[in-house]
């Protein structure tokens, strides 16, 4: 699906590493993110993909290795990843929850707004016209993802699919150039499922480069330009969805087969694996493919 | 398999609905506005034959003390209980016809006609010591609160009667001008409400507690009714317009309540209030606790003495103009806050906490130390500076009384309007601040750091912002205070003590009045300060009290007695719960148990 003809690397990580004292939960993984691109990254729990996130977003300072974001290396602070470009999402929903969906969208307006305490004060035109403009912005969002009825909502009082769309939209008001989502279908219907891909081919058709975290195999299959495996905080293999879905040692660490002696690998394969039948089994009445 | 639907029964609904008391409802009305009647009419005979209990109630045709507050009381109930013959333009009133504030009105009169008896009993000899006026007020209140509890009961369980039914109609669009009379009505009363509070002699505790009872069911009436509902839509319509009577009201307070004692009370309280404000940034907004706060009041309170001119200043040579004095003591208190600040907002959650009550304490101990033995003389140790002088602005001397018309502003008075400027600035500076990118920045912190921080919020900037900012509002009502109170000395800048300006009591003031709002500080240090002071017999045991209020609070109401819309919503869930949405695509299921 690779349809764009120039693609400039958007991110590059090199050599991440990231140890938490004996565990070494990222090693040495080496990524790239071209412009235009949908890239997803699976593996099986525990693999080491929401540490890889954070380490790419600041939230972690990686124990070796770089990255660096449309050639320039970041610095390991959030809010200094944030207006560099790089925008997330959550495996656990994080949204200001006593906020209303619209100022949830307004706070991620904030890196691209400059307004300050004495402004706010003052009340100047300069401030009513970023405020309006901000307002507009995040109505927009709101439009997009398909909440802007619920505006005025708590966003705690939203259905959890709602959510995580609010986390979506949020994050795209601090214009990203490239937008990280972790595990953005958990705990979705399928009906839901298949909005969330429209959407997340939405958010690139507006050039807006995606990373996805996924476990649901069909929907990272059907959305990734390009696949990376993850397993035990190695990269396993990296390619078009074919080449992944076929690597037997990609089959292997979601069937529960050893791999390469690695100890625990088995038995978070066999989670694994009867999660994905779960979530296959919810979706039609075929019993679980195992 | 049948898919025939039984219908439910629907036996509720055929049901009339009864009262707890069984009563035919056209005799329960005229039991109450009976009760209330004769209520109103008690008021105007004696209660006692001596004049020894507070208030002195002997009169006949003169209602005086708790007597005033039983005649409010049954006006209050007669009002409410003609609503509900739907007599014209009273309907405005209690808009959903409910039964809440009739029962809640009767409920006040009652509470104030037997208290005032019981009390009357146990102060003076006992029984015999009430005069037939008060056993007429006891038995009509009591008679009115029975025809209340007579009406239908609105909801399944007898607790409906002092609950605000659901979809209270809202108001039609009265014209502009209307609107305007009822919000300065409103603004009026309020005025009159807090002026007699104030008024009441710390002496006659008794007709404190009566009045407290006063308040409280009857503004639980009013709240019930739906009324305080329809004036904040008003408010909020005409906001402008609202906030001004609100500074023009509290302006008119010394005027009304035209006493020294009283102006230093409301002089008081209006520094404890702004004081609070400017907590409420910290620690409603930002949601960062603070222990320590009142050290930057101390900053800017002993800013402003040393450049005052006192003798007993260090610099006694140096007598800064106010507004050199009032920004001498916001930067001090700022550069404090930043000191403070810098290194400890890199903490989270309880390790703050402990470190800005440590930071509290250091103030004192410093301040305490400083005299020129244990260390350098600056701030003259415990003796602290005294024989501030009064401010003069533009020839104008706040010492001294001054005639506008047939009126005497004196020196309290003079400076409770100073300070009312001092407050309005602190509204206006939280008002704005907290409608802003800064101010959703400090929320979202609040909220969820780690995600705020993801969202490009530089986290600790931002709140460093908010405790500069806190930190220098705080010592902006410490200059004035300085001069109010003649002069300054450590001992209140305590975390915990008996006498107001503390931490504990600025937290429990943001706390209990609703935090993250402008109005609950404000009324939670008011509550906090009056209580003490017109309550003689809790003085020993105020810090009890307030734990006692905290924990009833916090289990009735947690989200302060004020509520943010916000808080409101997540404590109590109202309204917009997740509403299931339309035509839920759950088809499937349904295929699936008919084929089973
Ligand atoms: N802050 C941390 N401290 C210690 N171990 C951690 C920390 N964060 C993650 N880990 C460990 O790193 C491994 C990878 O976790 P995670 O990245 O959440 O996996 P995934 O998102 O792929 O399911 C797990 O074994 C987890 O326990
Ligand atoms: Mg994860």
């Amino acid at each position: 699906m690779t349809t764009t003809t120039a693609t400039s690397p958007v991110l590059e990580a090199t050599g991440v590493t990231m140890r938490f004292g004996g565990l070494t939960a990222v090693r040495g993984v080496d990524l790239t993110v071209n412009s235009g691109e949908i890239v997803g990254l699976i593996g099986p729990n525990g693999a080491g993909k929401t540490t890889f996130f954070n380490c790419l977003t600041g939230l972690y300072v990686p124990t070796e290795g770089r990255v660096a974001y449309k050639g320039t290396v970041l610095p390991p602070k959030p809010h200094l990843v944030t207006s560099a470009g790089i925008a997330r999402t959550f495996q656990n929903i994080r949204l200001f929850a006593n906020m209303t969906v619209l100022e949830n969208v307004l706070v991620g307006r904030h890196t691209r707004t400059k307004e300050g305490l004495w402004s706010a004060l003052l009340r100047g035109p300069g401030f009513r016209k970023a405020e309006a403009a901000s307002r507009e912005r995040a109505m927009e969002l709101l439009e997009f993802i398909g909440l802007a009825h619920k505006a005025d909502h708590l966003s705690r009082n939203l259905p959890y699919g709602e959510q995580r769309k609010l986390e979506i939209a949020r994050a795209m008001a601090s214009d990203p150039g490239l937008l990280l989502l972790d595990e953005p279908t958990a705990g979705m219907n399928p009906q839901e499922t298949r909005a969330t891909e429209e959407l997340v081919f939405a958010i690139r058709d507006r050039g807006i480069a995606v990373l996805v975290i996924e476990h649901d195999m069909r929907f990272i299959f059907n959305l990734s330009d390009r696949v990376a495996c993850l397993v035990q905080g190695q990269k396993l293999v990296e390619g078009t969805s074919d080449i992944v879905q076929n690597d037997e040692r990609v089959i292997a660490a979601y069937l529960g087969t050893p791999f390469e002696g690695a100890p625990g690998s088995e038995e978070a394969a066999e989670v694994e694996a009867a999660e994905a039948a779960e979530a296959q089994g919810t979706t039609s009445t075929e019993g679980p493919a195992q | 398999m049948a898919t025939t639907e039984t219908p439910k029964t629907t036996a509720q609904t055929t049901d009339t609905p009864r009262g707890l008391i069984a009563l035919p409802q056209g005799i329960a009305r005229v039991l109450i506005a009976v009760g209330a009647v004769g209520t109103i009419a008690s008021t105007f005979m004696s209660w006692t034959y001596t004049s020894d209990f507070p208030g002195d109630l002997t009169y006949y045709g003169s209602p005086a003390g708790l007597q005033i507050l039983a005649l409010v009381a049954g006006a209050l109930t007669l009002l409410y209980a003609l609503t509900l013959w739907h007599v014209r333009g009273l309907n405005w009133l209690n808009p959903a016809s409910a039964v809440a504030p009739v029962a809640l009105a009767a409920a006040s009169a009652f509470a104030v006609c037997w208290f005032s008896a019981i009390a009357i009993a146990v102060d003076l000899e006992g029984l015999i010591a009430l005069d037939p006026g008060a056993y007429i007020a006891a038995i009509f209140s009591l008679a009115a609160l029975l025809g209340a509890l007579a009406l239908p009961q609105p909801g399944d369980t007898p607790k409906s009667y002092l609950a605000k039914p659901e979809n209270i109609p809202t108001a039609a669009k009265l014209p502009e001008w209307v609107e305007r009379l009822v919000i300065t009505a409103a603004t009026a009363a309020a005025l009159i409400v807090f002026a007699y509070g104030i008024g009441v002699d710390p002496d006659a505790s008794e007709t404190f507690l009566g009045y407290i009872l006063l308040i409280v069911f009857g503004t639980w009436a009013l709240f019930t009714a739906g009324l305080f509902d329809r004036i904040s839509v008003l408010n909020a319509r005409h906001k402008g317009f609202a906030t001004s009577m609100a500074f023009l009201a509290a302006a008119l307070f010394p005027f009304v309540e035209n006493d020294e004692h009283n102006s230093n009370l409301g002089v008081n309280i209006l520094v404890v209030a702004t004081v609070a404000l400017g907590l409420n940034i910290v620690v409603g907004l930002t949601g960062l606790l603070d222990l320590g706060y009142v050290a930057f009041l101390g900053v800017g309170a002993y800013a402003a003495a040393l450049v005052s001119g006192s003798e007993f200043s260090r610099f006694s040579g140096v007598q800064f103009p106010f507004w050199a004095a009032m920004l001498t003591g916001m930067l001090a208190s700022l550069v404090f806050g930043v000191l403070i600040g810098a290194p400890t907002l890199r903490l989270r959650g309880d390790y703050l906490a402990i470190v800005t009550l440590g930071f509290g304490e250091i103030f004192r101990i410093t301040v305490n130390n400083l005299d020129g033995t244990s260390g350098p003389n600056i701030t003259n140790g415990p003796n602290g500076i005294s024989m501030i002088p009064d401010l003069e602005i533009f020839g104008f001397n706040f010492g001294t009384a001054h005639n506008i018309g047939s009126i005497t502003i004196g020196r309290f008075a003079n400076y409770f309007l100073l300070m009312l400027i001092i407050t309005a600035i602190v509204v206006v500076v939280f008002t704005r601040a907290a409608d802003s990118r800064i101010g959703r920045s400090w929320i979202a912190i609040r909220e969820d750091e780690t995600a705020a921080t993801a969202m490009g919020i530089n986290g600790f900037r931002v709140k460093l912002i908010a405790f500069a900012l806190g930190a220098s509002l705080a010592g902006l009502a410490g200059t004035v205070s300085a001069h109010v109170g003649y002069s300054v000395n450590p001992a209140p800048y305590q975390f915990a003590g008996s006498v107001p300006p503390n931490s504990a009591f600025l937290l429990a003031a943001v706390v209990l009045g609703g935090m993250g709002t402008v109005s609950g500080p404000i009324l939670g240090a008011t509550l906090l300060y009056l209580l003490p002071e017109k309550l003689g017999f809790l003085k020993e045991y105020q810090l009890f009290a307030f734990g006692i209020a905290l924990v009833i609070l916090m289990r009735f109401r947690p989200e302060g007695i004020i509520a943010n819309r916000r808080r409101q919503l997540e404590f109590h869930d109202t309204g917009q719960l997740d509403i299931p949405e339309s035509g839920l695509p759950d088809t499937t299921v349904g295929v699936t148990k008919a084929g089973a």
